[in-house]
């Protein structure tokens, strides 16, 4: 059991929570998750440690509603508990001091990217952000990054805030303009991991990408988070989430991460209804 | 008493297979007492007794039979519970025709069954769930701290034992309940979730701690433990987790389940509660499950209680050759599983969303035996066929889970990636005991339960030899 400490509203659909889980925030690194399961019928869902605090306890998760436990859990209440709580699982980000590095974060991505950027600044590094959103209004994590980082860049795919276009068009620019980048991250929609792959591999970069796989244990144990990287089979959970985006079959994640569809549709559907009657 | 010999057992009514294959509910329905009793009747009650050297805990199996005799039933219970804590468990899973069952003399005579031993087992363990358990006194305190990982038969078996003996025992579980495979592995229909929760409280009641959703290695490791939280003693038991997959082309594929994953959403989860339960399993019109085993079997049965119309087992050996208990083979030709028999696949095939389409097999035939003594599967050329299917699930084997041995590289492992442990469960690390499918590979509850005994005792004796330091 983990208690809800915080829990804020950040963006259209995007909430932030903080939950009492000692520790987790003793012992998680950068770039791990947890898998929380709500309550007794609930699934089990992976979410990345978007921030500690070792000396409260506490860790913060940041997630977007995109369907039934991430509705359920938006209305949940600071002082209510989340059932189950498993971390950190994954392996930790590879932090080390390698020059230059650019972080690339899309949507709810911008939040994963915060713990590794700061410790990437840290551990010495020049680190370039560049925050994606659709729209102003979708972008997180701003002040967050800003403050870890030597230079922030922001698009919107609407214009209304940075550079109107996708984070890809930015990185190319400063790709293009000559700066030495010694490695990149990218943590976003698998799609997004994917273009910003493809680019940097035309500029030879190395490039992680924390796949966001389907799960279920989060220990190695049942094979739902399947993926290829260099043509081997490799599982999510234990071998990444971080993999080399050059070598990801990118394809492969998104059909599988579409397996569930007409399930996942029927279940927030069902919800929402009984929010509905709960509500009358 | 001394009428005419039954040669055959009595029999044990079951749900009829047009029923069951609609419900999750168990199959078997147990034993009356007037059938126990009648069945008990049937022990010749040998001495020596060769069922008991059958067993790999030694239950004193004559004993608890002479008692359902005797119509005392909290006697024949405790009788088992002296060295089976999971008697309702192995009642259910045992395969006794390999060990209890296959040295009963009765058995040996012609025409002759043995005694029902696992299924007497299972009415005294019932009975006692029914009329109330009795707590057992624990006599010594010890001041012995012991670190379980992992809350399956070995795990809990270790536990409760270690707990009896009077030490101060914490189990640490990755997952959010305790029974490791019991809960997430063997179906619903076959062991009943509300019998391994039974038996966990019975082992709570004895005053073991459970920690859930702590994955060790993870969370703390093995040195932690035993350096920091003051553990005397740690005892791995994290089983045979890991899924095997075939490494054919299309294994990938939207619709291709591990036969843990499939079973892990169907039982620990209860996707087939799917949407009173959230999380979701995909129903197949047509499934191939392959493999031979006890998981592929209960994959199989489980396909068709979520939905399916039609279910193939695709062995590449013949009957024989299967490895599953006899019972579930036979409950799976009642259920109407279809068996294709020297049959391997090749590769999977899929439609233009990724998702399974077909599957391409090839027969096979029986050459010499293998190193495991049967006869080793060959494939005939040009034999290549394709099957429609929608579902393919992968019971294939699995292996040691790797997310605590990566964490502890001090442990010593086996050539084949399991821990390597002398006969009490000692490992190269001191204080570090480990049993179970861990150290065996994928294997029989009871063995783990036997493995479990045998490191509670060495455990014991490790720490008081310790204190006296
Ligand atoms: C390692 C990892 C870290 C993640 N971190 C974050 C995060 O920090 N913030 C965030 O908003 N999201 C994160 N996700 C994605 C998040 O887990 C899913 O959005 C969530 O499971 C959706 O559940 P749902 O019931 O609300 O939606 P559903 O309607 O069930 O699913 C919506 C979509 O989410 C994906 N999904 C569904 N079930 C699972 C599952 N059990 N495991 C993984 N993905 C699933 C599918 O692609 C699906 O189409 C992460 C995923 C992984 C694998
Ligand atoms: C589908 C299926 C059907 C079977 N049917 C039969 C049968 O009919 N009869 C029979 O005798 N045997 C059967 N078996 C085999 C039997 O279940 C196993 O041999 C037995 O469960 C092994 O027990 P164990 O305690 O070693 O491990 P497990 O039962 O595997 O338990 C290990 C536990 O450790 C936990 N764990 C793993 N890693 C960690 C970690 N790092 N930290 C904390 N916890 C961890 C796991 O979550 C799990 O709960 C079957 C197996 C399967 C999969
Ligand atoms: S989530 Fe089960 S193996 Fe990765």
């Amino acid at each position: 059991m983990a208690e809800i400490v915080s829990k804020e509203k950040i963006a259209e659909n995007i909430y932030s929570v903080q939950i009492f889980t000692p520790l987790i925030a003793k012992k998680c690194k950068p770039g791990q998750f947890v898998i929380i399961r709500l309550d007794e019928r609930g699934e089990r869902i992976p979410l990345t440690i978007a921030d500690f605090d070792r000396d409260k306890g506490n860790i913060r998760m940041v997630f977007q509603v995109v369907g039934k436990t991430t509705l359920q859990l938006s209305r949940y209440d600071v002082g209510e508990d989340i059932s189950d709580v498993t971390g950190p699982l994954g392996n930790p980000s590879e932090i080390s001091n390698y020059g230059t590095v650019v972080m690339v974060g899309g949507g709810v991505g911008a939040a994963p990217v915060y713990p590794i950027a700061r410790a990437l600044k840290e551990a010495g590094n020049e680190v370039i952000t560049i925050l994606g959103a659709r729209s102003k209004a979708l972008l997180i994590m701003e002040e967050e990054l800003t403050s870890v980082s030597d230079e922030l860049l922001i698009s919107t795919d609407d214009g209304t805030k940075g550079k109107k276009g996708f984070v890809t068009d930015v990185l190319k620019e400063l790709l293009d303009s000559g700066r030495r980048v010694a490695r990149v991250w990218a943590i976003g929609p698998a799609i997004m991991m994917r273009f910003v792959s493809e680019l940097t591999r035309k500029y030879n970069v190395p490039t992680i990408v924390s796949l966001n796989s389907i799960m279920v244990d989060g220990t190695g144990m049942c094979g739902a988070c399947r993926v290829e990287v260099g043509g081997e089979t490799k599982f999510t959970c234990v071998d990444g989430p971080e993999f080399d985006g050059h070598k990801v079959n990118f394809k492969l994640l998104m059909e599988r991460l579409a397996t569930y569809k007409e399930e996942e549709k029927r279940a927030l559907e069902n919800y929402r209804k009984s929010i509905e009657e709960e509500g009358e | 008493m001394a009428g005419k010999l039954q040669l055959k057992k009595t029999p044990m009514k079951e749900q009829p297979p047009e029923e069951r294959i609609k419900n999750f509910n168990e199959v078997p329905y147990g034993y009356t007492v007037e059938e126990a009793i009648a069945e008990a009747n049937r022990c010749l009650q040998c001495s020596p007794p060769p069922c008991v050297k059958g067993c790999p805990v030694n239950v004193d199996i004559p004993g608890f039979i002479k008692l359902i005799k005797e119509k005392d039933f909290r006697g024949a219970i405790n009788r088992i519970k002296l060295t089976n804590n999971l008697p309702a468990v192995c009642g259910r899973v045992c395969p006794q025709e390999d060990q209890c069952e296959k040295a009963c003399t009765l058995g040996k005579i012609k025409g002759g069954e043995p005694v029902a031993i696992g299924r007497l087992e299972r009415f005294a363990a019932d009975w006692e769930a029914e009329h109330g358990v009795e707590t057992p006194e624990i006599i010594e305190k010890k001041d012995g701290k012991v670190a379980i990982v992992g809350a399956g038969p070995a795990g809990l078996t270790a536990a409760a034992d270690l707990a009896k003996m009077g030490h101060e025992v914490t189990v640490f579980e990755a997952f959010h309940k305790a029974g490791g495979v019991l809960v997430y592995g063997i179906p619903e229909f076959r062991l009943p979730k509300s019998i391994v929760e039974r038996e966990v409280e019975n082992i709570k009641k004895l005053g073991v701690k459970f920690e859930f959703n702590r994955v060790i290695g993870k969370i703390l490791t093995i040195d932690e433990l035993l350096n920091e939280e003051g553990f005397d003693a740690v005892y791995i038991a994290t089983g045979a987790g890991t899924p095997r997959f075939m490494n054919i082309p299309g294994e990938n594929l939207i619709g291709v389940y591990s036969a843990s994953e499939l079973l892990t959403r169907t039982n620990l989860m209860k996707a087939y509660k799917f949407p009173e339960y959230d999380t979701p399993i995909k129903v197949g019109n047509k499934v191939a499950v392959i493999g031979g085993g006890n998981v592929a079997m209960d994959a199989a049965r489980t396909s068709l209680r979520l939905g399916a119309r039609e279910v193939h087992v695709v062995y590449r050996r013949s009957r024989i050759e299967m490895p599953a208990r006899a019972e579930e083979i036979h409950h799976a030709e009642e259920e109407g599983i279809i068996f294709d028999f020297l049959t391997n696949p090749t590769r999977i095939i899929g439609d233009e969303n990724g998702r399974v389409k077909q599957m391409e097999c090839i027969k096979m035939r029986l050459g010499e035996p293998d190193s495991s003594g049967r006869r080793r599967p060959i494939p005939i050329e040009g034999s290549e066929f394709k099957m429609d299917v929608d579902i393919v699930v992968v019971a294939i084997g699995q292996s040691s889970n790797k997310v605590l041995l990566q964490a502890t590289p001090n442990l010593k492992l086996n050539k084949r990636g399991y821990i390597e442990a002398d006969e009490t469960g000692k490992t190269s690390i001191e204080g570090v005991y480990a049993g179970g499918d861990i150290v065996t590979g994928a294997a029989t509850v009871i063995l783990a339960m036997g493995a479990g005994k045998t490191a509670a005792k060495a455990i014991d004796e490790y720490i008081t030899n310790k204190k006296k330091r």
